[in-house]
């Protein structure tokens, strides 16, 4: 039946066809529903492997979904607590469900729109890489955030971070850090701070509005764990490593629970979508360096507790692993993940004014991951070059 | 005992309709071709016109810029056409068989009495020495160059290849005399890989005169380019030639009869192959004489094997340096949800996003895509079945970029299209991987 709708509506997309200049929008919406008829090439392989950037992209919006389903929950259940609401389950996952899915309409709308533009005016086909940047934006801004502020984040994102590169597969930063990071470097109050990881604290605490059970946020100003690192810190806001590797704290929606991102990061390396070089050794980075941070007793965490905080989890699994923006030659990917590791806990044990360092640390990275790769490659084109000599 | 090097990257292609060892058609010569666009770097000069009648060994035409090198007729009869394409560019010359079976009779010295300069010419005038391929970019030798060495694999880990014990069974005695030809050319020796597994059980480890290596391991470990990059690798200013095994088969013969006789073995296979097995058949032999195997549906007729054959069509000929054909169905159907379709259990992939690694069966594969082209974008895939010291991912980017001194540090002259042509059937991105590395080869060719 869907079939028949697309053949029908064809010629008028086809060349020669009245809205023939909207043809990569049309082709897109057709390969959605169809894998196409197209035949391999001459002069190419005559038989081709069934799997595409759509399977592999999908794969990972999947891996996406434990962490989304869980902060949809914990919105609500943040919410419920703070303002002692007292809600049932259904309530909350209710109340993350609202909260959520405006956030997810406009970065898809802003961020599919210029890339469908963007295509049609190359007249490519779309690429779908935006489907798993769309999908993240939402999971690592504060929920809170103004919505026009999100729509020029994403705009910038995606036309500065990647467009003028030459789209997907081209851009040199994860396009959502890049979203994440504009906001927070142009509009810092609305991204820093205790209040803005629970929905709605900003807002009433700014209005002044009052509500039931106001003695809480006492208790819980301190918005994220983060802001007390260290283990009284940690205790006093009441987080065990139990409360940390759940997720049930305040945060951002995908970052909280570790567990979740576990699961997610199963499935990327069952698929061996993402790779696991990169995610064992951002890992092992971390640990050295927060070992050797307990070491030297600039903090009293322990090493392996600084794997569950923040946004590291979630960066590991999903961001540094990002197959365009990390380092291309395996060697490279170890390399890469080490750094990333070492650097985002490094950020964290000095910088007590930026708890955060794991989106600067996968940005630099990121900025970085050519070079180590040019020194690996340097070294096979050096080998090729002694053996020349040798012989 | 010889060196073994086992190979773990690469991919044996699960794809049904494999050939049956057995030889279930016996082709007479009727119409043949000779294509000059078998052979790379070559320019051909037309030596015959329509009409005239040749025997098997009558020149056809010649290389311009070495008019001793001939290309033969592979049987007698008359010329029937002269094939030309866009800007008279010579596509084949096509004779039609008389029947008469007559060929050149050619002196042939006992081939110890030759030296390098005696074997050329002997070669060049039988037309044989197309048979010999140059590596960098796989031309035809070249006459004048010193080669390195030259290889020979006797392992056709082609997806469907001709299995060369089975084929070339008779032709030992030929192979050997094909060998002690070839190592009047070259001072490095004459090298020939086997399969490790099957070692002692192939008949060609009795061969002498040369250096034997084993390989194991999956496709591509028998292209003979990536048991060079594990052997003896060409660096810049290097030279080596390859010889396909069942051209030394018809070199030998050549010594061995004193005549041209490039009748070959061959295997037509494929998941729409009709009784998939072996015919004997004449070199260039056409599509149409192999119609028993072919369905009436839409099908591709590939000379060569599926992932660097080319598509002749079914009034095509056999490429000069193919003994199999393979015979797919066209792909040109859509398949509703198919990316999002979680076991697909029709298709191969070999990413683990399917679950056919868990699977153990032969696939119906067709030549749909299987998605739309896109930039690239996963780059661990090409490294998993290029078992070669190269960065295939740079490699294809500079290639691309058309950086002719990238190209040669990252490895140009190590590899064909044939030895990443496994690259380009993995590519998620369904990226032209062969094409590029063709155009690379050709601008590398030109700035030459």
């Amino acid at each position: 039946m869907a079939k028949n709708f697309f053949d029908k509506v064809r010629p008028t997309f086809s060349e020669g066809g009245k809205l023939s200049w909207l043809h990569s929008s049309f082709d897109a919406f057709e390969t959605f529903f169809f894998v196409p008829n197209r035949t391999t090439r001459k002069g190419g392989t005559h038989v081709k492997d069934c799997v595409d950037l759509k399977r592999l992209l999908i794969i990972v919006v999947i891996a996406l979904m434990p962490a989304l389903l869980f902060g949809i929950w914990n919105l609500g259940f943040q919410h419920s607590k703070v303002f002692g609401l007292g809600w049932g389950f259904w309530q909350m996952v209710w109340y993350g469900f609202v909260k959520i899915i405006p956030l997810y309409l406009i970065s898809y709308i802003v961020g599919l729109g210029i890339e469908f533009a963007s295509a049609q005016m190359k007249g490519h086909e779309v690429s779908e890489g935006y489907l798993v940047s769309g999908f993240i934006i939402p999971l690592i801004v504060p929920v809170d955030v103004p919505w026009w502020m999100l729509a020029i984040a994403v705009a910038f994102a995606v036309i500065i971070g990647k467009e003028v590169f030459g789209g997907t597969g081209m851009n040199i930063w994860n396009p959502a850090l890049l979203a994440r990071a504009f906001l927070f470097f142009s509009y810092p109050s609305k991204m820093s701070g205790d209040s803005i990881w629970v929905g709605g604290l900003n807002k009433a605490l700014a209005g002044g509005t009052p509500w039931k059970g106001g003695e809480v946020v006492d208790a819980l100003s301190g918005a994220t764990p983060l802001s007390h690192a260290s283990l009284d810190g940690l205790s006093a806001a009441g987080t065990s490593a139990w409360n940390l590797f759940l997720g049930d704290i305040p945060g951002a929606v995908g970052e909280t629970s570790v567990i979740a991102i576990l699961l997610g990061a199963l499935i990327l390396l069952c698929t061996g979508v993402a790779s696991w070089k990169i995610m064992c050794s951002s890992v092992l980075g971390a640990l050295f360096v927060g070992w050797l941070g307990t070491s030297f007793g600039v903090t009293d965490i322990p090493c392996w507790e600084q794997l569950l905080m923040g946004g590291f989890a979630f960066g590991t699994v999903f961001m540094a692993t990002d197959p365009v923006t990390s380092a291309q030659t395996e060697t490279g990917k170890w390399i890469y993940g080490f750094l990333i590791g070492a650097l985002c806990i490094t950020v964290r044990l000095f910088n007590p004014g930026y708890p955060e360092g794991m989106m600067l640390a996968i940005l630099l990275m990121n900025t970085f991951a050519p070079l180590i790769d040019h020194y690996v490659v340097s070294a096979n084109v050096n080998r090729r070059l002694k053996r020349a000599k040798t012989v | 005992m010889s060196d073994q090097i086992r190979l773990k990257k690469g991919l044996d292609l699960p794809i049904a309709g494999a050939a049956l060892c057995e030889v279930t058609l016996q082709v007479s010569p009727d119409l043949v071709a000779v294509k000059p666009t078998d052979f790379r770097g070559m320019v051909p000069r037309l030596l015959v016109k329509e009409g005239d009648s040749v025997k098997a060994g009558t020149p056809l035409f010649s290389d311009k810029k070495c008019p001793e090198m001939v290309f033969c007729s592979p049987v007698s009869g008359t010329v029937d056409a002269v094939v030309r394409g866009d800007k008279r560019k010579l596509l084949a010359v096509r004779v039609k068989a008389d029947g008469k079976k007559e060929a050149v009779r050619f002196d042939v010295p006992k081939i110890s009495s030759l030296d390098k300069k005696g074997m050329t010419e002997m070669l060049l005038k039988s037309g044989l020495w197309p048979c010999l391929k140059q590596r960098p970019f796989g031309t035809v030798a070249d006459p004048q160059a010193e080669p390195k060495a030259i290889f020979i694999s006797a392992m056709n880990t082609a997806p469907l290849g001709a299995d060369w014990d089975f084929t070339l069974k008779n032709d030992l005695a030929a192979i050997q005399a094909g060998i002690d030809a070839l190592g009047r050319l070259t001072k490095g020796g004459v090298h020939l890989s086997l399969a490790a597994k099957n070692y002692a059980g192939s008949e060609f480890h009795k061969l002498s005169g040369v250096i034997f290596h084993q390989f194991e391991g999956p496709h591509p470990a028998g292209n003979v380019g990536v048991q060079i990059n594990h052997i003896s690798p060409i660096n810049k200013g290097e030279v080596v030639w390859t010889v396909s095994l069942p051209l030394v088969a018809v070199i030998g013969r050549f010594f061995l009869k004193g005549v041209y006789d490039a009748c070959r073995t061959i295997a037509v296979a494929g998941p729409a192959a009709i009784n998939p097995s072996y015919a004997e058949v004449p070199a260039g032999v056409c599509m149409a004489d192999l119609a028993a195997y072919f369905p009436k549906e839409d099908v591709r007729i590939v000379s060569g094997d599926v992932l660097s054959g080319e598509a002749v069509g079914a009034d095509g000929f056999l490429g000069f340096y193919d003994d199999q054909v393979s015979v797919l169905k066209e792909g040109n159907y859509y398949e509703m949800f198919g990316w999002i379709n979680p076991l697909r259990s029709k298709k191969f992939s070999v990413s683990r996003a399917y679950p056919a690694f868990l699977r153990r069966k032969k696939y119906d594969m067709d030549t749909n895509e299987n998605g739309g082209e896109r930039p690239f974008l996963m780059n661990d895939v090409y490294d998993k079945v290029l078992p070669m010291d190269i960065y295939p991912l740079y490699l294809f980017k500079a290639c691309l970029a058309g950086d002719l001194d990238k190209m040669e540090q990252l490895g140009i002259y190590e590899v064909v299209e044939e030895d990443v042509a496994l690259c380009e059937y993995v590519c998620p991105s369904k990226i032209e991987i062969q094409k590029i590395i063709r155009e690379g080869i050709e601008l590398m060719m030109k700035e030459m």
